[in-house]
């Protein structure tokens, strides 16, 4: 399968625009279809390796959420972005469908606070359990001075 | 015809031939008083007296208490980040402060000081806190490198903190990123210069003030 059938097989079972770099298929969808499009890639394209999780903070845009998953065998990326409108932090998780999720929307969590519904495991994992505020967030203030190290 | 290997014929070893021999036994004839005049006791010696069959030194306990322990500062072996190689470097034969008396120890309950190499994140910093007050006192801490020192380029960041004298008292500071071996031999060489002039007051003199 090369990317540009996964594109057009993304393009017809949801309603959504992706585009094709190379071996890369990038395919923004709806917060709603976060889940659904990503059963649908690992089982149909058959991307099983998760390779990361992350989030965009685009301020009063609201954050993305951005998680790229491949198909080793077929040398397929693809890459899965979602806009959650402004001053919204929850996004449905993807732990059921690929496990490496787990640590992955954990940090997401950590570090943008971005909570992910259904997540069985839902703490911090790098910062310290009594950590205040998420750090990488546009609005955390870095210098603020707490007690009693900072 | 039978063939005969060569012997070979090695000269007998006349030792009184070695030039370092020759210097060495100048230098015992020149020293008849032997340790009387050695360095190591120069800086605690107050008085040298004869005995019959030998000599007596008499000086301040202070100063015999603060010679021994700059002469035997055990650093625990304290490593955090990159700084930790150069750390390992200076320990290793090549620098070697063993000649100081040092030996990195891998407890602290045995050992006088901490060298702090590298960042101190703010979840590390309790961690410090407690191996610190594990060391019986006295003990000295060395800050090493700029993350231990201000935080370094991570000064600015979230989660380092600015600075290891935030969290425990620091008695020299070792500047670089990382400082080679030979800087924090003279961060260590300073901190003798420091122990040499301990006193039970509870209060700590800046390093600096020992300095010519």
């Amino acid at each position: 399968m090369t990317a540009a059938d996964a594109a057009a097989r993304l393009r017809e079972q949801f309603a959504v625009e992706p585009t094709v770099d190379g071996s890369l298929v990038t395919a923004a969808v709806a917060p709603e279809q976060w889940q659904p499009v990503a059963r649908f890639v690992r089982s149909t394209l058959g991307c099983l390796y998760f390779s990361f999780l992350t989030a965009v903070d685009w301020k009063e845009q609201g954050m993305e959420i951005l998680c790229r998953v491949e198909n080793l065998d077929a040398r397929l990326a693809v890459m899965l972005r979602t806009r959650l409108a402004a001053g919204v932090d929850r996004c449905s998780t993807l732990t059921g469908i690929w496990r490496g999720a787990d640590w992955m929307e954990r940090e997401c969590w950590d570090m943008f606070g971005v909570r992910f519904d259904g997540h069985p495991d839902h703490r911090r994992i790098l910062l310290g359990e009594d950590w205040e505020g998420h750090p990488l967030r546009k609005d955390y203030a870095v210098d603020t001075p707490h007690a009693p190290y900072r | 015809m039978e063939v005969k290997p060569p012997v070979p014929q090695i000269p007998p070893p006349v030792w009184t031939e070695f030039k370092d021999l020759q210097e060495f036994e100048k230098y015992r004839q020149h020293r008849a008083d032997d340790d009387k005049t050695s360095n190591a006791l120069a800086s605690i010696a107050d008085a040298i007296h004869h005995m019959p069959g030998g000599w007596i030194v008499t000086t301040g306990t202070d100063k015999i208490f603060n010679w021994a322990r700059k002469s035997s500062i055990w650093p625990v072996t304290f490593g955090l980040a990159c700084c930790a190689i150069e750390m390992m470097a200076t320990f290793a034969s090549r620098f070697d402060v063993e000649r100081f008396g040092m030996v990195p120890w891998a407890s602290p309950r045995h050992s006088d000081l901490m060298i702090v190499s590298g960042t101190v994140t703010i979840k590390m910093a309790p961690m410090l806190k407690r191996i610190y007050d594990q060391m019986p006192d006295p003990k000295w801490v060395v800050s090493m490198g700029s993350c231990a020192n201000s935080g370094g380029p991570f000064r600015h960041g979230y989660h380092v903190v600015k600075g290891v004298d935030r969290v425990v008292p620091v008695d020299v500071y070792v500047p670089g990123c990382p400082p080679t071996p030979d800087s924090l031999m003279y961060g260590l060489l300073k901190l003798q210069e420091q122990v040499a002039h301990f006193q039970k007051t509870g209060e700590r003199r800046p390093a600096a003030a020992d300095t010519k």
